[in-house]
């Protein structure tokens, strides 16, 4: 059956959108290049003296190590979480399922600065009485990263459980499996890829979390993003473009390298 | 009746952590937020009085209104374009298409606005390259103002306001567009009369979410916006940090949250969850 395609109008318009998002990606290349110390375009010679600094400034480096630590931390308790209510919700079926997953989604509905300024209020009145768990500790920021990203887990894993067959479920139960031995050893292998999915988006959405984390840091948790945005709004660093530079480079790797395995899952 | 028992205790003892978190951990501070609105600096609704009255926070409610407006009509139409190629286009320009756009996306917000800084500000490269050539002679304030925060959050919102538009241009009927081909209409015709409008959900489901986005926007606005076009979200941060004053702050936040839900509300009368994804 032939399809519909685009015609040449939606070709030369989708091309101009295409520039679109990509030219500010690109604009960051020859910044990271330049010698001069502020932001500026390289004029004849080029530097690498801004990726230099990335390594040999130790702020970037341990910026990253905590971000690196608020974002496992964070994306193990927040998946753990989604994984034990969706098979709740899927497994039982309870009453007023809708209210319940609605109510687990708000963070992800509610604009992020009125989260932001809610989860201010939660860590100032923590800080109350403690001292590593509170405002501007990691610990308070892994917990409130943990807020931000646990409905994106669910709804992952949600996703994945709706495309289960429930009678694989049945047949176990019907052969006096327990709930247990129902969740872990039928249901849970099953939506594998799901639950990874649900971990990965989980780290990446705290690894660059910005809105909230600005509310809840001031000197002591200070995160990539963190440092980013002080480098941006004091005198902007062009270390930033150098930083921007490689993570830009890392995700085109990873999406070249996703898109591979999808093609070869589908060519099996 | 044993077994029904414990099919109860399970449900609520796998769905019971994740709801207990969520109730200490974002309903119950969200409650102090409320409270803080109504007794700081003195107990009564002085700031909801404020937000009637004072003309900064009037001034930029309605700067945050009309930019998410213009955000929410140049990031559907242009979402539209790119989405179109993504859905329909050949196997080739599917994947660039989606190169273009999932890159963007999982790309951090601070990148993207640092990006828009590096392309627009006074020694950027587009000032630079038209200086070099002749063009200009003063750099064109294209950042630090309301055209550099509308172009960095539309910037921004394109890859969200794709996947409606996706999901409605999937599941449309092919013969319908050959019919109407056949039938003698022009590919213009055909476009405007039977794909567009057989894209509705899908464009009212993504118009819905940028506006509700544009609407808590802070870090690109902050960014681009540099001090000088203060959105709301920016106008809740300045009032907690810089002059210290939670409680207009916090009412700011209850007003924006009442009017988001206004919207989702709203939303759903129109399209279900499902095609938005």
């Amino acid at each position: 059956m032939p399809t519909y395609r685009p015609g040449p109008v939606s070709l030369v318009l989708a091309v101009l959108v295409a520039l679109f998002l990509l030219l500010p990606l690109l604009a960051v290349i020859p910044v990271s290049l330049t010698p001069s110390r502020m932001l500026a375009m390289p004029s004849g010679e080029l530097s690498l003296r801004h990726y230099r600094a990335l390594i040999e400034d130790p702020r970037w480096i341990q910026s990253i190590l905590l971000s690196i630590r608020i974002g496992v931390v964070s994306s193990a308790f927040s998946t753990v979480l989604a994984l034990c209510f969706s098979l709740g919700v899927w497994m039982f079926q309870p009453r007023f399922t809708a209210a319940l997953v609605g109510f687990v989604l708000l963070p992800m509905v509610v604009p992020p600065v009125v989260s932001a300024i809610t989860l201010y209020f939660l860590l100032t009145s923590i800080s109350g009485f403690s001292s590593f768990f509170g405002y501007d500790t990691w610990l308070g920021v892994a917990m409130a990263h943990a807020v931000m990203t646990v409905p994106f887990a669910t709804v992952l894993i949600l996703v994945s459980l709706s495309q289960l067959d429930r009678r694989i479920d049945l047949a176990a139960r019907g052969l006096g499996a327990t709930v247990w031995e129902r969740a872990t050893r039928i249901i849970m292998p099953n939506i594998k890829f799901g639950i990874i999915t649900a971990a990965l988006l989980s780290f990446v959405l705290s690894w660059e979390e910005i809105g909230v984390t600005l509310f809840i840091t001031s000197v002591n948790a200070i995160t990539l993003p963190r440092l980013m945005w002080m480098g941006l709004r004091d005198n902007i660093d062009p270390a930033i473009a150098a930083l921007s530079v490689i993570l830009i480079i890392i995700t085109v790797l990873v999406l070249a390298v996703r898109s591979v395995v999808v093609r070869l899952r589908g060519a099996q | 009746m044993r077994a029904y028992l414990s099919e109860r205790m399970g449900a609520a003892l796998l769905m019971a952590p994740l709801l207990l978190f969520l109730v200490l951990a974002y309903a119950w501070p969200f409650l102090g937020v409320v409270k803080w609105s109504f007794t700081l600096p003195t107990p009564g609704l002085g700031q909801y009085n404020a937000l009637l009255t004072d003309d900064l926070v009037q001034s930029v409610f309605i700067r945050t209104l009309r930019i998410a407006a213009i955000v929410t009509v140049v990031s559907v139409a242009a979402a539209y374009a790119i989405t179109v190629v993504w859905v329909r286009g050949t196997p080739a320009q599917r994947i660039i298409a989606e190169f273009c756009i999932l890159v963007p996306f999982w790309i951090s917000v601070l990148t993207r606005a640092f990006g828009w800084v590096a392309l627009l500000s006074n020694r950027g490269l587009i000032n630079t390259w038209l200086q070099g050539i002749g063009f200009i002679s003063e750099p064109l304030a294209l950042v630090r103002n309301e055209f550099g925060v509308i172009v960095g959050m539309t910037h921004f919102l394109i890859p969200f306001a794709v996947f409606p538009l996706a999901s409605s241009m999937r599941s449309l009927d092919d013969r319908v567009l050959l019919a109407a081909r056949g039938l003698g209409s022009s590919r213009m015709r055909t476009f405007w009369s039977v794909f567009v409008p057989m894209t509705r959900s899908g464009i009212i489901g993504s118009a819905m979410i940028v506006f509700v986005f544009s609407l808590g926007f802070f870090v690109t606005p902050a960014i681009l916006g540099g001090g000088r076009s203060v959105m709301i979200a920016e106008l809740i941060y300045l009032r907690i940090f810089q002059s210290p004053d939670w409680g207009l702050g916090a009412a700011i936040s209850v007003v924006l949250v009442l009017f988001v839900g206004a919207l989702m509300a709203l939303l759903f009368r129109y399209v279900r969850p499902k095609q938005l994804i």
